[in-house]
């Protein structure tokens, strides 16, 4: 921007300058290093803590000096996300090339042998492959219902009509429920005595409604639930892109006699593409680790396994902290392999046309 | 195009008031099929007037009224607020004294907790996503990436080293412990949200204003964040409504003391061996519902303008 001007050089390395973060660093380093090595666990980790704040320190400093608003205006949010999040995920990192069980004291190196369990051994590589393609199935139906559905309800509210606030509001609430409360009220309604489904059936003259007793039954109440609950979400993203189309192209289409089809891909398609691929992102991450309706509604059982619920089952249920760790970074892997592939789809696509 | 403004509108008049550009026949089928859309809700809300055994009957009993002689005796059932009661304080032996549930602590933990940490989590996302657009670091899209990475992985694997580590620092059950994980929690789709509003706002203004001498405080107060109120609004919703359910955090970082709604919901559905308590459970998730859908339905006018904007751009 137009004042990001150098005032001052930078300092020396050897200067003890508050703005000098290099020296910062090295510091830091050393005397981190010492402390993991020479003091007990939590001083120690006071010690990097307070190594930690120093640096962050500089570095406030160093920005403020020398104008680099960027660095100021992000860092706030770097930090939290460093402590909460980075930090965390590098510490579980660690542990996954460790033996080590959160409820045992005993912890010891051993390499890659973690991922090489999980990839090679014979009653584990198969169960999480299962798991994987049980995942990817559920990603692709949730999605692709919450797509069409959220769809066809943006189309339904992008108009003005009476009432309008009030409908909307209605068909938002699902997104509000807790998940909780949607899990045990819909095997409520799946339930084959006293379920409102089965009954209605039976009212009229039809058998008992069994639901979850096969995997084909099992995966479409729990694709069913989820896509109920999450359609709002897409249709948010979509009539806020309907909405925004302006209506003089519209017009000149119906003076040219354009065909509906065409119409919607050459006027309506372009300005909700970028919030579809938002939605289509969200509601992707989201369903890729999608654990709590599976836990509610049938606790895995019937071929309804997520790999998201695995890593709960290992980690939390079993107490084996490192294979569940080994096993989540297998899992980001292929989260980032697909997203980046994503969005450079996303935006050759964009660029193309 | 220059719309032809009539004399009512030059006015302050809206357009045609009553039924809009779509028409009676498309209101009716867009209620119709909200009300289907709503229909689980609403068995939810009626549950939680229903005592245990007219929940569970067969056929079910799914009206407060007869109306009039309407709707046969057998589908009717007797509405009472003892759920709600209940939520509150209840006897947890069959016939014991009612004890408090601590339910009212629990609602004030999700709303301080929820409402905290997505207000914290607005400041600094929008502090950062300003600095992403306006003044971008080398590698910015990168370290867009590595935020939104963060929220790919499954929660139990960012929760273990945290419980871990809330153990050392002694946060673990403390309000700050949460309301900073929280606030972690939203950051991700807070910074990719507000940047895109802020990628859509015409710098000329900016550019001007700067020549005028406005320091760059002022830039970004007086002439970049009004303009976004819009998408604060829409932002604040998304992330009030994903924190007041989060369930998975809550469980395995909340003490006795911080203990949210969600948490203790599933206690409260769990607990007792009887099975689920059908109206209870309903009253507390009616009661639960209510704040965050009464913010949602002041908010969506802005809900609607605010996500116009939103793209995906690396």
């Amino acid at each position: 921007m137009t004042s990001v001007a150098i005032s001052q050089p930078a300092p020396d390395f050897k200067t003890m300058a508050p703005d000098n973060w290099k020296l910062a660093i090295a510091v830091g380093l050393v005397v981190s290093v010492l402390a993991i090595v020479s003091l007990p666990a939590n001083l120690a980790f006071w010690a990097v803590g307070a190594m930690a704040a120093m640096v962050a320190a500089a570095f406030v400093v160093n920005a403020y000096r020398r104008h680099y608003f960027g660095g100021l205006l992000v860092s706030p949010a770097i930090a939290v996300l460093f402590v909460m999040n980075i930090f965390p995920l590098l510490w579980s990192l660690g542990l996954s090339f460790f033996a080590y069980q959160s409820n045992q004291q005993s912890i010891r190196f051993v390499g890659l042998r973690n991922y090489e369990l999980l990839l090679t051994n014979d009653l584990k590589a198969p169960e999480l492959w299962a798991n994987l393609t049980n995942t990817a199935m559920f990603v692709v139906l949730t999605v692709a219902a919450q797509m069409i559905v959220g769809f066809l309800l943006a189309v339904l509210f992008a108009k003005q009509f009476p009432l309008r606030r009030y409908l909307l509001i209605l068909v938002l609430t699902p997104m509000m429920l807790s998940v909780v409360a949607v899990g045990v009220f819909f095997s409520y309604y799946y339930d084959p005595t006293f379920g409102l489904i089965s009954q209605l059936i039976k009212a009229w003259g039809g058998e008992q409604f069994i639901l979850m007793s096969n995997k084909t039954g099992a995966v479409a109440g729990i694709v069913f639930a989820d896509a109920w609950m999450w359609s709002p979400f897409v249709m948010l993203l979509v009539l806020a892109g309907l909405v925004s189309v302006p209506k003089y192209l519209y017009e000149a289409a119906a003076i040219d006699r354009v065909s509906s089809w065409r119409r919607f891909w050459t006027i309506t398609f372009p300005y909700i593409r970028g919030l579809l691929m938002l939605a289509l992102l969200f509601r992707t991450i989201e369903a890729f680790k999608m654990a709590d309706l599976v836990i509610l509604l049938t606790k895995g059982g019937n071929g309804t396994m997520t790999i998201s619920y695995h890593v709960i089952r290992i980690a939390n249920e079993q107490n084996k902290t490192s294979e569940g760790a080994a096993l989540s970074y297998l899992l980001l892997f292929v989260v980032i392999v697909l997203t980046n592939l994503y969005l450079y789809i996303a935006n050759r696509r964009s660029q193309g046309t | 195009m220059a719309d032809t403004i009539s004399f009512w509108e030059r006015l302050g008049f809206r357009k045609a008031s009553g039924v809009g550009e779509a028409g009676w026949g498309h209101t009716l089928l867009t209620a119709i099929i909200s009300l289907i859309y709503f229909l689980p809700v609403l068995i939810i809300i009626v549950t939680s007037f229903k005592l245990q055994t007219e929940a569970l009957a067969v056929p079910p009993k799914l009206f407060p009224t007869s109306f009039f002689g309407l709707i046969p005796e057998q589908f009717v059932f007797s509405p009472t607020l003892e759920n709600f009661t209940s939520v509150f304080s209840r006897a947890y032996v069959a016939g014991g004294a009612a004890e408090s549930t601590g339910f009212d602590r629990f609602f004030f933990n999700s709303i301080f907790i929820a409402s905290t940490s997505v207000l914290l989590a607005l400041v600094i996302g929008t502090l950062a996503a300003y600095g992403f657009s306006r003044y971008p670091l080398k590698g910015n899209d990168s370290y867009l990436f590595i935020i939104l990475t963060t929220r790919m992985l499954p929660a139990i694997v960012v929760i273990i080293p945290v419980i871990l580590m809330f153990r050392v620092v002694g946060l673990a059950g403390s309000y700050v412990g949460i309301i900073l994980l929280y606030t972690a929690f939203n950051l991700p789709f807070t910074i990719w949200m507000m940047k895109s509003f802020f990628d859509e706002l015409a710098p000329d203004v900016e550019d001007a204003a700067r020549i005028d001498g406005s320091s760059e405080i002022r830039v970004f107060f007086k002439i970049c964040l009004p303009q976004v109120l819009a998408g604060l609004a829409a932002t604040f919703v998304f992330g009030l409504i994903l924190t007041w359910n989060e369930f998975l955090f809550a469980l395995l970082l909340t003490g006795v003391d911080t203990r949210t709604v969600p948490v203790a919901m599933n206690q409260a559905v769990a607990g007792g061996g009887i099975g689920v308590l059908w109206g209870l459970l309903a009253a507390i998730e009616t009661l639960f519902l209510i704040p965050v859908f009464l913010v949602t339905f002041f908010l969506q006018n802005h809900l609607l303008r605010g996500v116009t904007f939103g793209t995906v751009k690396r």
